[in-house]
């Protein structure tokens, strides 16, 4: 059983449609990226797969074991967020509200979680300092942590690396692969083909047309189409 | 100093005053602790809008001949803070723009309707007094102490409750859904609390007011602090020492309540300002 399917999916806002015909599967483990143009649909794409908006038609299932309460969204950075009085301990804790349910405190298990994450993504120290001062690869850092805090099985990332430097860019990329590696599932959208590709084992195409592919063979089609257009 | 002291203890053998400075502190708290949220959400302009929506509502109430004018007052401004806040930035109307447009029609429509069917002689006084509120927190009934000391109460335990929640919707309202959290549900709670609070502040201190100890104590502490808890506790507390004070203040030298209040909020923003570019130049 795939831990995450969509069939025939259509998905946009008040009913009219972004992008149509998106079908695949996904298995536990499995790295997808998510590539296309400004306005193809991908963010529409992750926000429908996270429930925070509906499918116009079609649908998406999801494995019994992974509830829509695991799952660890890390959002596009928004600038409002700049001057919010938030410390990084209170972003990462955050992560862990899911499992509160109606309890209004954490309690000391989903305390160890935070402090677990914090130390998994290089944040140790940290914990006090504003989350708005940080820089932008330690704010995705945090971002990580709290999704982590939420999810141990599907990570959900919308252009985790926009406005990043190469180097931080290249370490975040680490961090995530690694991630997958100890077994969770990653979905992720990304502008920087190149780079993002090579870490996935499978590639959804939105121009227009919906192609959903492994790496290897859209590899394969993008060299020939270098090759033919060189 | 002494004197000062004989003439607080005098004043405060009136009930009355009595009634207005526990009602002028409590407001306070539970507004101070809406406002961290709100002006984080952009919505610094809420309380003014709302006041003016109950203030509309008020002038049909009063045309209406109802006795009880809560009746009509409170759903209007419920209804107009869900339909503000709920659909956040997903609305089509952006809020600082559907604030003001609420808050100038309502105004508008208000002092039309009070005009066209006058209740008493001087409509310009009834309208001064429910914007200002200068005269009306120091004729409160002891039945008024009660409501709003069970109010605040309410507003209080829902905040520390549902404190967690809260910081999570606003911080970033998509994550939280995207985790289970029903952000639609604490945004209804936040817009509900809200409503509730403005229409009573509104009644005993004018709607100047409830819009500066929404904002002022809120934006001091987030000079100073960084994480989310110390404003909120900060803001808490600056709120109800300075409406103690000002309170205090127009009682000791015979000036208007409210207008007393806003100026101890701003010059304790200038103080924080100034201690917040002072700790920042210290880190650098």
């Amino acid at each position: 059983m795939a831990l995450i399917s969509c069939k025939d999916l259509a998905v946009g806002y008040d009913n009219a449609a972004v992008a149509e015909n998106i079908t695949f599967e996904l298995n536990e483990g499995d790295y997808l990226v998510v590539i296309g143009e400004n306005g193809s649909g991908k963010s529409t794409l992750i926000k429908t797969l996270c429930g925070l908006i509906k499918p116009v038609s079609g649908n998406v299932s999801y494995d019994d074991g992974l509830k829509k309460t695991c799952v660890g969204y890390l959002p596009q950075a928004s600038e409002d967020q700049k001057d919010f009085p938030a410390s990084v301990w209170e972003v990462v804790v955050s992560g862990c509200l899911s499992s509160c349910g109606l309890r209004p405190f954490y309690n000391k298990k989903e305390k160890a979680l935070a402090r677990e994450n914090i130390e998994k993504m290089g944040l140790k120290g940290m914990e006090k300092r504003r989350f708005g001062e940080l820089s932008g690869g330690q704010k995705q850092r945090v971002l990580l942590a709290r999704a982590l805090c939420a999810t141990q099985k599907l990570l959900v990332l919308d252009e985790p690396v926009s406005g990043l430097d190469p180097k931080v860019t290249a370490e975040t990329y680490e961090i995530v692969k690694r991630l997958n590696d100890e077994g969770v599932t990653v979905i992720m959208i990304s502008h920087d083909l190149t780079s993002a590709v090579g870490y996935s084992d499978h590639v959804l195409v939105m121009d227009g047309t919906i192609r959903f592919c492994t790496t290897k063979e859209y590899l394969e089609t993008f060299n020939l189409k270098e090759k033919y257009n060189g | 100093m002494g004197e000062f002291f004989g003439q607080i203890t005098l004043y405060f053998q009136f009930p009355f005053v009595r009634y207005a400075f526990i009602v002028g502190v409590l407001i306070s708290l539970c507004s101070s602790l809406l406002g961290v949220t709100l002006v984080l959400k952009r919505f610094s302009f809420i309380g003014d809008g709302l006041s003016h929506v109950a203030f509309g509502a008020m002038a049909v109430a009063a045309v209406t001949g109802l006795t009880n004018q809560m009746l009509i007052v409170l759903p209007v401004t419920v209804a107009s803070a869900i339909i503000l806040l709920k659909n956040g930035t997903r609305a089509k109307i952006k809020g600082d723009a559907a604030v003001a447009m609420i808050s100038v029609s309502a105004l508008a429509a208000g002092y039309l309707v009070m005009n066209l069917f006058p209740t008493s002689s001087n409509v310009s006084a009834d309208v001064c007094t429910s914007l200002f509120g200068s005269i009306s927190i120091l004729t409160l009934t002891k039945m008024q102490v009660w409501l709003s000391a069970a109010l605040s109460v309410a507003a209080v335990a829902v905040f520390v409750l549902f404190y967690n929640k809260i910081f999570a919707v606003t911080f970033d309202g998509n994550f939280a859904s995207a985790t289970g959290v029903n952000s639609g549900v604490y945004n209804l709670i936040i817009a509900v609390i809200t409503a509730v609070v403005i229409v009573l502040a509104m009644n005993l201190v004018g709607s100047l007011l409830i819009s500066a100890l929404i904002i002022f104590p809120a934006l001091s502490a987030m000079r100073v602090f960084g994480n989310f808890r110390a404003v909120t506790i900060c803001s808490a507390i600056l709120s109800v020492s300075c409406s103690a004070l000002g309170i205090l203040a127009s009682i000791l030298w015979g000036t208007p309540v409210g207008p007393t209040i806003v100026v101890a909020d701003m010059a304790v923003f200038v103080a924080f300002y100034l201690a917040g570019s002072f700790k920042r130049v210290k880190i650098r």
